[in-house]
């Protein structure tokens, strides 16, 4: 299985290449950097690997919720890229992805993951996570702190959100914070991977992001 | 050679295919002009949220309304700025990752050139050099032009583009947004003898402009007056005289200065019949000829991207990996080719 991964979604800027259980990785954290690092990291990463495009089996892209222009140009490199190859499309949660990076480094399965949205609001989820992947308990939305709710369990909290709305977030039980982790590639490649097991790929021109804040515009009275 | 052009600089997704023997082979655009009308202008978030969604569908048409297959491309060419800075990275993002992609090379084209050389694809083009206007809703600027990347900046809008004036003083009128198009219809019915407008920085030497003051002589004068149908079009009538007048006053003014005999005109106000007319007859007093571009190719379009994308594309120009965009972008900075 031959998968190409990317995340904009954030400050990070990453780009990994997932080969069975290799898996060729760049990244760096660059929060104005996305569109000048992201189509050379992914030259290299193909150089390095002596991998084509049109080998791969699939790309996977992290579609967000995010920072607007950061989830749009992950998501234009992925349908550029995908649809220059005939490519299809896994598109990936920044969420998702953030839980399964915690349970890949430290095995926990239950996962909070709150991105901070700015406004006085955060991005989050909850997941419970296996050797297999992620299952989603709390759907993805964006609302104030304070209305993250979450059932009674051993909750590990992940992302920017915990970071810049601590005092806010008291109201939740958790049994360690890891504020400073950001979505990365190869998280997205992993949870990728499963997509194209599970047939739930899309085509380029449906490789759209989610942005989970609708309201972005307020008519003039 | 064939090139794909990318244009979402603003709130119009435009594409097409150039070849540079065959000519335009095929073009589509969506315009947003619905989606930030409710909001009275355009709403950056919006357009890049629609831009992403509306590229890709239109280079699949373009492709196969031009019955082009990938391999039949040579190059794309995509609009890097200046314009909004989130919607000019959707058509970077996805015409620089398409190029490598299908292993062509890439160019990073400038917008105001994709309108000055819009002119250049209809039928007995201008011939170097010449004194361009480019006249929109975010420019008003008047550029010696000696060749493609050549350009001397004559003069330019010191505050509201020519276009952008229009727009606010058919909000004045009632006409919504953008009401420019809706003035110029209005004005049809006006008496031109009504009401005189000023033209702005015309009675001192110098090729620049400003509108901004037109915008609130019209309001002066509409308090002094009634709000019927004719008033509102006699006000719509002198104003459009008044910024008309004024760009052909600086126009000739440039022909003079530069010695130059003939004169393009490209961008969205471009399309003002008067303008087009008033400007027909001084170029006949100058002894010199006028060029526009056909009327869909005044504003916003994916043709002229993928025609200066060409010209640099065949003089050996490419852009690396990184696609970043500018929201400014100084054309003079522009590198000379040929």
């Amino acid at each position: 299985m031959k998968i190409l991964a990317l995340d904009t979604a954030t400050e990070g800027c990453s780009v990994a290449l997932l080969l069975d259980d290799v898996i060729i990785e760049r990244g760096e954290v660059a929060p104005r950097g996305h569109a000048d690092l992201i189509l050379p990291m992914v030259d290299e990463v193909l150089t390095e690997a002596n991998v084509k495009l049109s080998h791969l089996d699939a790309l996977a892209f992290d579609r967000g919720p995010g920072s607007f222009t950061g989830v749009r140009i992950g998501t234009s490199v992925a349908q550029g890229l995908a649809f220059g190859s005939d490519l299809m499309v896994s598109p990936i949660s920044s969420l998702a992805a953030l839980a399964w990076g915690v349970f890949r480094e430290s095995g926990h399965t239950e996962v909070l993951a709150l991105i901070d949205a700015r406004m006085d609001e955060v991005y989050w989820a909850a997941f419970r996570c296996d050797e297999r992947g992620v299952n989603i308990l709390v759907e993805e939305q964006v609302t104030p702190p304070e209305q993250v709710q979450v059932p009674t369990g051993a909750w590990v909290g992940v992302g920017s959100g915990w970071a810049s709305y601590a005092q806010r977030l008291q109201h939740l039980l958790v049994l360690k914070i890891e504020a400073e982790r950001l979505p990365q590639a190869r998280d997205v490649a992993r949870l990728g991977r499963n997509a194209v097991t599970q047939g739930k790929l899309v085509r380029a021109e449906a490789a759209l992001p989610v942005y989970l804040r609708n309201k972005v515009a307020w008519a003039k009275s | 050679m064939r090139v794909l052009g990318i244009e979402t600089s603003c709130d119009e997704t435009g594409v097409a295919i150039y070849d540079s023997e065959a000519g335009l082979l095929a073009h589509a655009l969506h315009s947003q002009v619905d989606l930030h009308a409710e909001y009275g202008g355009v709403v950056p978030e919006l357009a890049s949220r629609d831009h992403v969604q509306k590229t890709l569908p239109l280079i699949r048409e373009v492709m196969d309304r031009a019955g082009c297959q990938v391999e039949d491309v040579n190059g794309i060419a995509y609009t890097a700025g200046p314009g909004l800075l989130g919607a000019l990275l959707v058509g970077a993002g996805v015409g620089r990752n398409l190029a490598y992609a299908w292993n062509v090379p890439a160019v990073a084209v400038h917008h105001m050139e994709g309108h000055l050389l819009a002119p250049l694809l209809e039928p007995n083009p201008p011939v170097f050099p010449f004194v361009a206007l480019l006249v929109s809703g975010g420019h008003t600027q008047l550029v010696a032009v000696q060749g493609i990347g050549r350009y001397e900046l004559l003069g330019q809008s010191l505050d509201d583009a020519a276009g952008e004036a229009f727009d606010k003083t058919a909000k004045l009128l009632g006409l919504g947004y953008p009401g420019g198009p809706a003035l110029s219809r209005l004005a049809e019915q006006g008496d031109p003898h009504r009401f005189k407008f000023p033209r702005p920085m015309t009675d001192r030497p110098g090729l620049d402009f400003s509108f901004s003051g037109l915008k609130t002589f019209a309001l002066t004068t509409m308090n002094t007056i009634g709000d019927g149908v004719q008033d509102k079009a006699d006000v719509a009538c002198a104003f459009e005289i008044a910024v008309v007048e004024t760009l052909v006053i600086k126009c000739r003014r440039a022909l003079q200065q530069t010695g130059m005999h003939t004169l393009l005109i490209a961008g969205g106000v471009s399309a003002n019949r008067r303008l087009r007319e008033r400007l027909d007859a001084m170029a006949i007093e100058e002894k010199s000829s006028v060029h526009y571009p056909r009327l869909e190719f005044c504003t916003d379009n994916g043709a002229m991207i993928a025609f200066a994308g060409c010209q640099r594309l065949l003089a050996g120009e490419q852009h690396a990996l990184a696609f970043g965009a500018r929201a400014r972008w100084p054309m003079e900075s522009l590198h000379a080719i040929g």
